[in-house]
C-alpha cells in the first residue's frame, strides 16, 4: 500500500504574519458589526424603555432633559391614578379572555382542517382548500363591516363573544398545519394504524395530534398575539367602557384632554411588561411560526 | 367501501370548520361586494340597488381621495424605509449567527413587531410631542428649531411612517434571516475563493438570490401599510383632539362613513377599493415570481 507523500512546507514568517493580520482584520470586522447591531438593538428598544421609565416618573421629572432612563425618585402614583380612573384590569381581563378563546378556536379548527386537507385527497376537499387559501389574502378590514352587522343580529356586541366572532378561524393556520401534516406524518403510519383496526377519530387524536405538537404550539402563540394586538375589530364591536379590550381602552383613554403622559405611560407599561415577558419566554415558538409564513412557496 | 368511509369521515370532520368559515369569512366578503352596489343608510328601511354609483361618488370625494393618497404614501414610505434596512440588519445578524449576541439582536429587533400597537404608539407620541418630547429637545440642542411634529400636515405623515417602519422592521428581518439560512453555502465559499469580499458577495450574490423573499416581504409590508389604522388613530389626533383626523387613512374613512355617517353601502365600496389594491399587489407579486421562474 503506497501512501501519497504529502509534502508539508514550513510556512515562512511572512506567511504567518499574514495569517495573524487576516485573523485580526476579521476580528475587527466582527467587532464593528457587533457595535452596529448593538446600537440598532438599543434604538429599537429605546422607545419602550422610555415608556416604562416614564410610568414611574413624577410630572416634574417627565420634563427634564436629557430624559432619565432610571427615574430619580420612582413613584407609583401614576399607576394608582390610572387604576382609579379606568377599569384597566377589566380591560386586560377582556383582552386575555378574548385572546385565549380565539387561540383555542383557531388551534382546534386549524388542526382538524389542516389534517383533513393534508391527508385526505379527494377532489371536493381540494376545491375547499383552494377556497380557504384564496380568502387568506383578503384583509380583515375589507369585510369587517358586514361582520359587524352579523354580530349585531346575533346580539353579541359589547361582549367577548362578539370579539371572538372575528377571530374564530385563520386561513394561514390551516395552511401551516397542512404543510406540517404533509411533511411530518408519513402515510404508512396512518395505514398501519388503520390495518390494526383504529378508527379515524382515534388516529387523529392519538397519532396525529401528538406529532403536530410543535406546529400547534407555534400557531397558538401567533393566534394569541394576533388577538391580543387586534385593534380595528374591537374598536367597532365594543362601545361600552366595561367591554373594551386593552387596546381600545387605551386608545380612547389617550384622546381625553385631561390625561397626562405619566398616567398614559403607566397604563401602557402595565400592558407592555407582561406581553414582552411572555414573548421572550415563547420566542422560539413565535419565531418558528412567523418564519414559516415566509415559506409559502 | 373503505374509501367511501374515509370520505365520509373527512367531510364530517371538516364540516364544522367549513360552516364557521363560511359564516365569518365567505359570507361577509360576499356581502361587502354586494353592499357596495347598494345605497344603504342604516336608518332607512329600503336598500335600493344603485349599481356603480357609490364608486362614481368616490372619485369625487375629497375626504376619500385624501385618505387614499395618505395611505398610499404611508404604505410606500414604510416599504422604502423598511426593506433596505431589514436586508442589511438581517445580513449582519446572519453573519454573526454563531455569536452569543445573535439571539439578543433578533429579539430586540422583533419586539416592536409583537407588542400591542397602542402602548407602543403612545411611546412615540411622547417622543414626537412638541413640548415634552425628547426629539424636539434633541433638535434644539443641535440648534435646529423645534417642530410641531404631530400637527404639521407633512411631518405627521412622516411620524406615522416612522412608527409603522419601526414595527414592520422586525418581521422583515426575521423573514430575511430565514432566507439567508436557506442560501447555498457552497456558492459563498466559491465566491470567497475567487477573492470576493463580504460586501461584494452580499451585493452580487445575496441580493439577487433573495429576490423572491424581497418580493414577498414587500407585498406583506405594503398590504399591512394599506390597512394602517391604529397608528394614525393614536398619533394623528387633530387640533380639536379628534383621533386620527390629522392624517386621514382609508380604514378610518371607511369606518367613519359606516358608523358616523351611517352610509354602509358607500363604506362597502371603499372596502372594495381596498380589496382591489391588495389583490393587485398580490397579482404583481405572483406574476413577477413566475417571470423569474421562466428565466
Amino acid at each position: 500500500m503506497t501512501v501519497n507523500p504529502v509534502t508539508y512546507i514550513e510556512p515562512t514568517t511572512e506567511e504567518l504574519a499574514e495569517g495573524v493580520r487576516l485573523r485580526r482584520k476579521k476580528r475587527m470586522t466582527n467587532f464593528a458589526i457587533d457595535v452596529f447591531l448593538i446600537i440598532v438593538s438599543i434604538l429599537m428598544l429605546l422607545p419602550l424603555v422610555f415608556l416604562v421609565a416614564n410610568a414611574f416618573k413624577t410630572p416634574a421629572e417627565m420634563l427634564s432633559w436629557p430624559p432619565t432612563i432610571i427615574p430619580r425618585d420612582p413613584t407609583i402614583a401614576n399607576f394608582s391614578a390610572v387604576l382609579g380612573e379606568t377599569p384597566l384590569l377589566r380591560w386586560i381581563g377582556n383582552s386575555i379572555a378574548f385572546a385565549v378563546m380565539s387561540t383555542i378556536a383557531i388551534v382546534a379548527t386549524s388542526a382538524i382542517a389542516g389534517y383533513i386537507f393534508g391527508k385526505f385527497r379527494f377532489r371536493t376537499l381540494n376545491i375547499l382548500f383552494a377556497l380557504f387559501l384564496a380568502t387568506a389574502i383578503v384583509p380583515f378590514e375589507v369585510y369587517m363591516i358586514p361582520l359587524y352587522f352579523q354580530a349585531k343580529s346575533l346580539g353579541i356586541l359589547n361582549s367577548v363573544w362578539g370579539l371572538l366572532l372575528g377571530y374564530l378561524v385563520m386561513s394561514f393556520g390551516i395552511f401551516l398545519i397542512r404543510q406540517n401534516v404533509i411533511h411530518s406524518i408519513p402515510d404508512e403510519l396512518l395505514e398501519a394504524a388503520r390495518i390494526d383496526g383504529a378508527g379515524e377519530f382515534w388516529i387523529f387524536l392519538h397519532i396525529v395530534l401528538p406529532l403536530l405538537r410543535g406546529a400547534l404550539g407555534a400557531l397558538a402563540v401567533l393566534a394569541f398575539f394576533q388577538a391580543w394586538t387586534a385593534f380595528a375589530w374591537p374598536m367597532i364591536v365594543t362601545t361600552t367602557r366595561t367591554s373594551y379590550t386593552i387596546e381600545v381602552g387605551l386608545a380612547l383613554f389617550q384622546t381625553g384632554f385631561t390625561v397626562d403622559l405619566g398616567r398614559l405611560s403607566a397604563a401602557s407599561a402595565t400592558v407592555l411588561i407582561p406581553s414582552i415577558l411572555l414573548f421572550v419566554v415563547l420566542r422560539r415558538n413565535f419565531v418558528q411560526g412567523v418564519a414559516s409564513t415566509g415559506l409559502k412557496e | 367501501m373503505l374509501k367511501r368511509k374515509r370520505w365520509i369521515f373527512a367531510i364530517l370532520a371538516i364540516l364544522p370548520t367549513l360552516a364557521l368559515f363560511a359564516y365569518v369569512r365567505l359570507y361577509p366578503i360576499a356581502d361587502t361586494l354586494r353592499l357596495s352596489l347598494f345605497k344603504w343608510d342604516i336608518l332607512s328601511k329600503n336598500k335600493p340597488f344603485v349599481g356603480l354609483a357609490n364608486f362614481r361618488e368616490l372619485t369625487g370625494d375629497h375626504l376619500f381621495i385624501d385618505a387614499l393618497v395618505n395611505t398610499t404614501i404611508i404604505a410606500f414610505g414604510v416599504l422604502i424605509l423598511t426593506i433596505p434596512m431589514a436586508l442589511i440588519i438581517a445580513a449582519l445578524i446572519f453573519h454573526r449567527t454563531r455569536s452569543r449576541m445573535a439571539g439578543f439582536y433578533e429579539t430586540a429587533v422583533f419586539i416592536p413587531h409583537v407588542v400591542s400597537l397602542v402602548p407602543a404608539a403612545m411611546a412615540w407620541k411622547w417622543i414626537f410631542d412638541a413640548r415634552l418630547g425628547p426629539l424636539n429637545a434633541l433638535l434644539t440642542f443641535f440648534g435646529i428649531p423645534a417642530q410641531s411634529w404631530l400637527f404639521d400636515p407633512v411631518l405627521s405623515v412622516i411620524c406615522i411612517i416612522i412608527l409603522c417602519s419601526w414595527q414592520a422592521l422586525g418581521y422583515a428581518v426575521l423573514i430575511y434571516i430565514v432566507g439567508f439560512k436557506n442560501l447555498p453555502v457552497s456558492l459563498y465559499e466559491a465566491a470567497k475563493l475567487d477573492g470576493a469580499s463580504g460586501p461584494q458577495s452580499f451585493w452580487y450574490l445575496s441580493i439577487p438570490m433573495l429576490k423572491p423573499i424581497t418580493l414577498y416581504v414587500s407585498v406583506v409590508t405594503l398590504v399591512s401599510g394599506f390597512n394602517v389604522y391604529a397608528q394614525a388613530f393614536v398619533l394623528a389626533s387633530d387640533a380639536q383632539g379628534a383621533p386620527g383626523r390629522q392624517v386621514r387613512v382609508l380604514v378610518l374613512d371607511m369606518l367613519e362613513n359606516s358608523f358616523r355617517n351611517y352610509r354602509v353601502g358607500y363604506a362597502a365600496s371603499e372596502a372594495v377599493v381596498l380589496l382591489v389594491i391588495v389583490l393587485g399587489l398580490t397579482l404583481i407579486q405572483f406574476s413577477m415570481l413566475r417571470e423569474r421562474g421562466k428565466v
